[in-house]
Protein backbone atom coordinates (compact mmCIF):
# COMPACT_ATOMS: atom_id res chain seq x y z
CA UNK A 1 0.00 0.00 0.00
CA UNK A 2 1.39 3.40 -0.98
CA UNK A 3 2.24 5.87 1.79
CA UNK A 4 0.50 8.59 -0.12
CA UNK A 5 -2.82 6.76 -0.50
CA UNK A 6 -5.63 9.19 0.23
CA UNK A 7 -7.86 6.59 1.78
CA UNK A 8 -8.11 7.27 5.50
CA UNK A 9 -10.80 4.64 6.10
CA UNK A 10 -8.81 1.87 4.45
CA UNK A 11 -5.70 2.95 6.36
CA UNK A 12 -7.60 3.06 9.65
CA UNK A 13 -8.93 -0.47 9.05
CA UNK A 14 -5.50 -1.80 8.07
CA UNK A 15 -4.04 -0.08 11.15
CA UNK A 16 -6.67 -1.58 13.44
CA UNK A 17 -6.00 -5.08 12.05
CA UNK A 18 -2.28 -4.53 12.57
CA UNK A 19 -2.66 -3.14 16.09
CA UNK A 20 -4.99 -5.78 17.56
CA UNK A 21 -4.07 -9.44 17.94
CA UNK A 22 -7.73 -10.43 17.76
CA UNK A 23 -10.19 -8.13 16.04
CA UNK A 24 -13.75 -8.75 14.90
CA UNK A 25 -15.52 -6.63 12.31
CA UNK A 26 -19.23 -7.09 12.93
CA UNK A 27 -22.70 -5.64 12.64
CA UNK A 28 -23.51 -3.96 15.95
CA UNK A 29 -21.48 -4.38 19.11
CA UNK A 30 -20.58 -7.48 21.17
CA UNK A 31 -23.25 -6.42 23.70
CA UNK A 32 -25.84 -5.66 21.04
CA UNK A 33 -25.09 -7.59 17.86
CA UNK A 34 -27.28 -6.42 14.98
CA UNK A 35 -27.18 -9.69 13.05
CA UNK A 36 -27.43 -13.36 13.97
CA UNK A 37 -24.15 -14.24 12.25
CA UNK A 38 -22.29 -11.58 14.22
CA UNK A 39 -24.00 -12.72 17.44
CA UNK A 40 -22.92 -16.30 16.85
CA UNK A 41 -19.34 -15.31 16.18
CA UNK A 42 -19.21 -13.17 19.35
CA UNK A 43 -20.61 -16.11 21.33
CA UNK A 44 -17.84 -18.38 20.05
CA UNK A 45 -15.17 -15.79 20.88
CA UNK A 46 -16.63 -15.21 24.36
CA UNK A 47 -16.57 -18.96 24.94
CA UNK A 48 -12.87 -19.07 24.04
CA UNK A 49 -12.36 -16.24 26.53
CA UNK A 50 -9.57 -14.34 24.82
CA UNK A 51 -10.19 -10.55 24.77
CA UNK A 52 -10.94 -9.13 21.36
CA UNK A 53 -11.37 -5.77 19.72
CA UNK A 54 -14.64 -5.17 17.91
CA UNK A 55 -15.53 -2.76 15.14
CA UNK A 56 -19.13 -2.01 14.20
CA UNK A 57 -19.24 -1.69 10.42
CA UNK A 58 -22.78 -0.31 10.31
CA UNK A 59 -22.20 3.41 11.00
CA UNK A 60 -20.54 3.99 7.62
CA UNK A 61 -21.01 1.80 4.50
CA UNK A 62 -17.46 2.62 3.42
CA UNK A 63 -16.07 0.56 6.33
CA UNK A 64 -17.56 -2.61 4.90
CA UNK A 65 -16.50 -1.69 1.37
CA UNK A 66 -12.89 -1.01 2.29
CA UNK A 67 -12.70 -3.99 4.66
CA UNK A 68 -13.86 -6.37 1.93
CA UNK A 69 -11.32 -4.87 -0.47
CA UNK A 70 -8.52 -5.49 2.05
CA UNK A 71 -9.66 -8.98 3.03
CA UNK A 72 -11.07 -10.26 -0.27
CA UNK A 73 -14.03 -11.52 1.76
CA UNK A 74 -17.55 -10.35 0.95
CA UNK A 75 -19.52 -10.95 4.14
CA UNK A 76 -19.68 -9.74 7.73
CA UNK A 77 -18.51 -10.73 10.36
CA UNK A 78 -14.80 -11.09 9.71
CA UNK A 79 -12.35 -12.27 12.34
CA UNK A 80 -8.66 -11.43 12.12
CA UNK A 81 -6.01 -12.98 14.36
CA UNK A 82 -2.48 -11.58 14.26
CA UNK A 83 -3.24 -9.70 11.06
CA UNK A 84 -4.63 -12.70 9.17
CA UNK A 85 -8.24 -13.28 8.17
CA UNK A 86 -9.45 -16.38 10.00
CA UNK A 87 -12.93 -16.33 8.46
CA UNK A 88 -16.56 -15.44 8.91
CA UNK A 89 -19.29 -16.94 11.07
CA UNK A 90 -19.27 -20.39 9.43
CA UNK A 91 -15.51 -20.91 9.67
CA UNK A 92 -15.23 -19.47 13.19
CA UNK A 93 -18.09 -21.68 14.39
CA UNK A 94 -16.57 -24.74 12.73
CA UNK A 95 -13.15 -23.95 14.21
CA UNK A 96 -14.71 -23.53 17.65
CA UNK A 97 -16.27 -26.97 17.37
CA UNK A 98 -13.02 -28.63 16.24
CA UNK A 99 -10.96 -26.78 18.87
CA UNK A 100 -8.88 -24.98 16.22
CA UNK A 101 -10.17 -21.61 17.40
CA UNK A 102 -8.56 -22.12 20.82
CA UNK A 103 -5.32 -23.05 19.10
CA UNK A 104 -5.24 -20.10 16.72
CA UNK A 105 -5.97 -17.70 19.61
CA UNK A 106 -3.35 -19.30 21.84
CA UNK A 107 -5.82 -20.40 24.54
CA UNK A 108 -5.69 -23.81 26.11
CA UNK A 109 -8.88 -25.70 25.33
CA UNK A 110 -10.77 -26.72 28.47
CA UNK A 111 -11.31 -30.48 28.63
CA UNK A 112 -15.05 -30.03 29.09
CA UNK A 113 -15.52 -27.59 26.20
CA UNK A 114 -18.99 -28.04 24.74
CA UNK A 115 -19.15 -29.83 21.45
CA UNK A 116 -21.33 -27.22 19.80
CA UNK A 117 -20.72 -23.52 19.58
CA UNK A 118 -22.90 -21.54 21.95
CA UNK A 119 -25.86 -19.84 20.33
CA UNK A 120 -26.08 -16.88 22.66
CA UNK A 121 -23.45 -14.70 24.24
CA UNK A 122 -22.16 -15.86 27.60
CA UNK A 123 -20.46 -13.41 29.91
CA UNK A 124 -16.76 -13.67 29.19
CA UNK A 125 -13.67 -11.53 29.06
CA UNK A 126 -14.74 -7.95 28.42
CA UNK A 127 -14.11 -7.17 24.77
CA UNK A 128 -11.73 -4.37 24.04
CA UNK A 129 -13.87 -2.03 22.02
CA UNK A 130 -12.85 0.35 19.32
CA UNK A 131 -16.19 0.49 17.60
CA UNK A 132 -16.90 3.62 15.60
CA UNK A 133 -13.23 4.42 15.73
CA UNK A 134 -13.14 4.08 11.98
CA UNK A 135 -15.88 6.56 11.22
CA UNK A 136 -14.58 9.45 9.18
CA UNK A 137 -14.43 12.36 11.60
CA UNK A 138 -13.67 15.05 9.04
CA UNK B 1 -35.33 -13.07 -6.47
CA UNK B 2 -32.82 -15.95 -6.64
CA UNK B 3 -34.07 -19.44 -5.79
CA UNK B 4 -32.22 -22.30 -4.14
CA UNK B 5 -32.28 -24.05 -7.51
CA UNK B 6 -30.67 -21.02 -9.25
CA UNK B 7 -27.91 -20.97 -6.66
CA UNK B 8 -27.32 -24.70 -6.87
CA UNK B 9 -27.07 -24.62 -10.67
CA UNK B 10 -24.73 -21.65 -10.70
CA UNK B 11 -22.37 -23.19 -8.14
CA UNK B 12 -22.30 -26.51 -9.96
CA UNK B 13 -21.79 -24.80 -13.35
CA UNK B 14 -18.94 -22.61 -12.09
CA UNK B 15 -16.96 -25.16 -10.07
CA UNK B 16 -16.04 -28.31 -12.02
CA UNK B 17 -17.44 -31.48 -10.48
CA UNK B 18 -19.11 -29.58 -7.63
CA UNK B 19 -22.21 -30.88 -5.88
CA UNK B 20 -24.20 -28.30 -3.99
CA UNK B 21 -27.16 -28.45 -1.65
CA UNK B 22 -28.78 -25.09 -1.11
CA UNK B 23 -31.42 -24.21 1.44
CA UNK B 24 -33.32 -20.98 1.99
CA UNK B 25 -32.80 -20.19 5.67
CA UNK B 26 -35.72 -17.84 6.12
CA UNK B 27 -37.98 -18.58 3.17
CA UNK B 28 -37.45 -14.99 2.07
CA UNK B 29 -35.22 -15.71 -0.92
CA UNK B 30 -32.24 -13.77 0.41
CA UNK B 31 -30.65 -15.76 3.26
CA UNK B 32 -29.21 -19.01 1.98
CA UNK B 33 -27.07 -21.84 3.18
CA UNK B 34 -25.03 -23.95 0.78
CA UNK B 35 -23.17 -27.18 1.39
CA UNK B 36 -20.68 -27.59 -1.43
CA UNK B 37 -18.37 -30.49 -2.20
CA UNK B 38 -15.84 -30.25 -5.02
CA UNK B 39 -12.66 -32.11 -6.02
CA UNK B 40 -10.62 -28.91 -6.37
CA UNK B 41 -11.24 -28.02 -2.70
CA UNK B 42 -8.66 -30.67 -1.79
CA UNK B 43 -5.92 -28.19 -2.69
CA UNK B 44 -7.51 -25.16 -1.03
CA UNK B 45 -7.63 -23.86 2.53
CA UNK B 46 -11.06 -23.42 4.13
CA UNK B 47 -10.88 -19.67 3.49
CA UNK B 48 -10.03 -20.25 -0.16
CA UNK B 49 -12.85 -22.79 -0.53
CA UNK B 50 -15.36 -20.25 0.74
CA UNK B 51 -13.86 -17.49 -1.44
CA UNK B 52 -14.26 -19.78 -4.46
CA UNK B 53 -18.00 -20.17 -3.79
CA UNK B 54 -18.54 -16.49 -2.94
CA UNK B 55 -16.78 -15.59 -6.22
CA UNK B 56 -19.54 -17.36 -8.16
CA UNK B 57 -21.92 -14.61 -7.04
CA UNK B 58 -19.60 -11.58 -6.92
CA UNK B 59 -21.33 -8.41 -5.80
CA UNK B 60 -24.68 -10.19 -5.45
CA UNK B 61 -23.42 -11.23 -2.01
CA UNK B 62 -24.53 -8.46 0.30
CA UNK B 63 -26.92 -7.30 -2.44
CA UNK B 64 -29.82 -9.53 -3.55
CA UNK B 65 -28.21 -12.42 -1.66
CA UNK B 66 -28.05 -10.91 1.83
CA UNK B 67 -26.37 -13.90 3.38
CA UNK B 68 -24.82 -17.10 2.08
CA UNK B 69 -23.75 -19.41 4.86
CA UNK B 70 -21.26 -22.02 3.62
CA UNK B 71 -20.09 -25.48 4.48
CA UNK B 72 -17.45 -26.74 2.07
CA UNK B 73 -15.54 -29.96 1.75
CA UNK B 74 -13.28 -31.70 -0.71
CA UNK B 75 -14.43 -34.83 -2.47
Amino acid sequence: MSETTENPIREAIAGAIRDHDVILFMKGTPERPACGFSARTVAALDAVGHPFAAVDILPDPRIRQELSTISNWPTIPQLFVKGELVGGCDIVTEMYETGELFEVMGVEQPAEAPEHAPKAAEPGAPPLQIQNDLVDRS
Amino acid sequence: MPTTEDLRQRIEAAIPGARAEVTDLTGGGDHFRAAVAAPEFADLSRIEQHRRVYAVFGSEIGGPIHALSLETRAE
